[in-house]
């Protein structure tokens, strides 16, 4: 039995009543989603000059994600398949509005309307196909095509999403790319099982080089395992491979075997000049 | 639902439709909250916002005395419409109503002020 939740129902059902509350209750899971979305505001870069924007939050849910971009002075509009969490939102008295939408059937606002947008942990419900009519790709590509005509030319779009494999990060991309996107994935904390998460960092203007993760090692720590193993054949006696001992020690047995040898020199394993 | 929101909405998502906006709104419920005055936010958002919508939206919630029907020059000057602009976008909160399709007719139906932008299998 597979744990993730997109395996056991759409998400119109998975999320009813019982897993909204844990939304407003649960405290572990609202900590998790409060930090991702920081880290999401974060990624989005939004110039600091301490305006009010207006972003869309995609899979809002009960508006935590909503209540990070409040605290941060932004306006938000926010769009979630899910009545029972759009409930908890509305009661929640959230300043932004919520919609009650599919993330599959495209984004129903006119072109150039927000500066930036986020989303956190619903990409991977888009993966999925959960009726005989759905088809991954498609609604993906649809996604992403009305997503980008919505947003403004400078903006970004961040996804925080939980992907399954390596074919749907290939899928995700490739239809964002498609559809006229720049950008990339960051993953934070790469070494780390619990604490790895992927952001999905989409951009509308052109390229730009993309945000640094978190948690990954700025140089690489490579070991000279090289030597250890030379020291390691030593300490049992055998002169390394290549080595003038070595091949001394070769030239030896096989004279000892009656074959053809070179008489041992000043030349022998003696290193070829860098003009070679 | 805001109507600073009403005024985002389309309906381009159904299958076949054009341009799908601006979408006709019906007010059954509505309810009236104050919120603080963004001078500057209204004044970004006002390029993004298309005034024939904050018209009939206006029209919808009798408020055609204090908008014009046309976009006067200059409103960032105007801190007195400004204000009106500003109750009328993000003070008026629709509890029930509904929103049509201009092209198609489809009705999406706003319940607790939540919009139902969803579509059925065969719209899309």
């Amino acid at each position: 039995m597979s744990r993730r939740p997109e395996h056991s129902a759409p998400p119109e059902i998975f999320y009813n009543e019982d897993e909204a509350k844990k939304y407003s209750q649960n405290s572990r899971i609202i900590e998790i989603q409060v930090e991702m979305a920081e880290r999401a505001l974060e990624l989005l870069a939004l110039p600091d000059d301490d305006e009010t924007r207006l972003i869309l939050d995609i899979g809002c849910g009960s508006g935590l994600s909503g209540s990070v971009l409040e605290d941060a002075d932004h306006m938000w509009i926010g769009v979630d398949i899910s009545k029972a969490m759009l409930d908890i939102a509305v009661e929640r008295e959230v300043a932004g509005d919520v919609i009650l939408g599919d993330m599959g059937e495209g984004m129903p606002f006119k072109p150039g309307t927000f500066d930036g947008a986020i989303s956190i942990s619903a990409l991977q419900w888009l993966c999925n196909a959960d009726k005989t009519s759905h088809n991954p790709h498609k609604r993906l590509l649809k996604f992403f095509t009305t997503l980008f005509s919505c947003l403004t030319r400078t903006a970004r779009a961040v996804f925080q999403f939980y992907p399954e494999n390596s074919d749907q990060i290939e899928m995700v991309t490739s239809q964002a790319m498609k559809a006229g996107f720049y950008g990339g994935l960051v993953v934070d904390y790469p070494n780390s099982t619990k604490a790895k998460k992927y952001y999905l960092v989409l951009m509308t203007g052109g390229a730009a080089p993309l945000p640094q993760a978190l948690g990954s090692a700025e140089e690489e720590r490579r070991v000279n395992y090289i030597k250890k193993r030379d020291a390691c054949r030593e300490a049992r006696g055998k002169a390394p491979k290549k080595s003038r001992d070595w091949i001394l020690a070769k030239k030896e047995r096989r004279r000892r075997q009656g074959l053809e040898t070179r008489p041992d020199t000043k030349y022998t394993a003696r290193k070829r000049s860098g003009r070679f | 639902m805001k109507l600073s929101t009403y005024n985002f909405l389309t309906s381009m998502a159904i299958k076949g439709v054009k341009v799908g906006y601006p979408l006709k709104l019906t007010i059954n419920k509505k309810e009236v909250v104050e919120t603080e005055f963004n001078a500057t936010f209204v004044e970004r958002l006002l390029p993004k916002l298309d005034w024939s919508a904050i018209y009939s939206a206006a029209q919808v919630v009798e408020l055609t005395d204090d908008i014009p029907a046309v976009q006067p020059e200059n409103i960032a000057e105007n801190e007195q419409l400004m204000q009106k602009l500003h109750h009328l976008l993000f003070e008026i909160d629709v509890l029930d109503g509904q929103l049509e399709c201009p092209e198609t007719g489809r009705v999406f139906p706003i319940t607790d002020g939540i919009p139902n932008m969803l579509l059925n299998e065969d719209e899309v």
